[in-house]
């Protein structure tokens, strides 16, 4: 039982990261990666390593899509602001 | 540097990498396997040090040195983005009153979420860093749940209040301190277990409110001067 649930996490988070790489626009990719967080803290908890997943839930669902976000939208106001501007960042 | 150079510098990297991976993945024990030659090392101690759980054991006290090092990177991760985003001479910074994104812009069901989430989100955060030494958790996992917890009000639609809820001269104060206690504990009083959870705790929140409010900051508020 135990291993049937192990290959389908991996299969699962396999699966997850195929969808990341292949979603193109950067602000859907972010919530998309949100949902790889989860997937990969769920093949934590099945490998028995909660704490691992609760640091995997925290940094990778939430954290680092909002920093995503916000640099995405940092980029686009920048440029819709100033478009005459040669924007160097 | 040409495309080739950076190529060649890639592969000679990714081929070591490769190289070390394998040798590394080749003398692991069996998956699943009945020898744990490291639990067997860690789980007594952790039991003769009244420290139920062993990850938090094995974090704040087997491998306290560790975590120092970790902690001075986290603290270093923040500070350089602090630095890195703050305002330089040719931005200015628009004051967070001027952004209204109030309760028009957003569905009532997100603002209600948002509110509700807020004070659960904010006990569980202080739970997981409290009980890190008896059950899953601690100081980074809880650290990181208070220090994104705040970040409800910005969801709830309200910019100028998730500014006024975190004042950063206090954030950086908290996360100094938090930091330097750590290293005294890590370095002088070895084994203190609830203390450093509480530290790394506070550290790990404080640096994490940092780090995110430059980006918003970056994403709401700097703008170049005209």
């Amino acid at each position: 039982m135990s291993e049937v649930l192990i290959i389908a996490a991996l299969l699962l988070t396999a699966f997850m990261a195929t969808a990341v790489v292949l979603t193109r626009d950067p602000a859907r990719q972010a919530i998309v990666l949100s949902g790889y967080g989860i997937v990969l803290a769920v093949l934590f908890v099945v490998l028995q390593a909660p704490d691992v997943a609760m640091s995997q839930t925290g940094v990778g669902t939430v954290v680092v899509p909002l920093i995503v976000m916000l640099a995405i939208h940092a980029i686009r106001r920048h440029h819709t602001r100033e478009p005459d501007e040669g924007d160097e960042s | 540097m040409t495309g080739r150079v950076r190529l060649l510098v890639l592969a000679v990297g990714g081929i070591g990498l490769a190289v070390l991976f394998a040798l590394a993945a080749f003398r692991l024990p069996g998956f699943g396997g009945t020898v744990h030659p490291y639990g067997q090392r860690t789980l007594p101690n952790a039991l003769a040090h009244h420290t139920p759980n062993v990850i938090s054991s094995i974090n704040f006290d087997q491998r306290a040195l560790d975590t120092l090092g970790e902690e001075l990177i986290l603290m270093a991760s923040a500070l350089a983005t602090v630095l890195v985003l703050r305002t330089v001479r040719a931005e200015q910074e628009e004051s967070a009153g001027e952004h209204a994104y109030g309760a028009a812009q957003v569905f009532d069901a997100l603002r209600i979420t948002g509110y509700l989430l807020l004070p659960i989100t904010l006990m569980t955060g202080v739970y997981i860093v409290a009980h890190g030494y008896l059950s899953p958790g601690g100081g980074f996992q809880g650290g990181v749940v208070l220090g994104s917890a705040i970040h409800l009000v910005y969801l709830a639609g309200d910019y100028p209040a998730l500014a006024r809820i975190r004042p950063i001269p206090m954030f950086e104060t908290g996360e100094a301190l938090a930091a330097g206690a750590f290293v005294v504990l890590a370095l002088w009083f070895a084994g203190q277990v609830k203390a450093m959870n509480a530290v790394v705790g506070l550290e790990v929140g404080c640096a994490f409110v940092l780090a995110l409010a430059k980006f918003f900051e970056q994403a709401l508020l700097v703008r170049k001067d005209s």
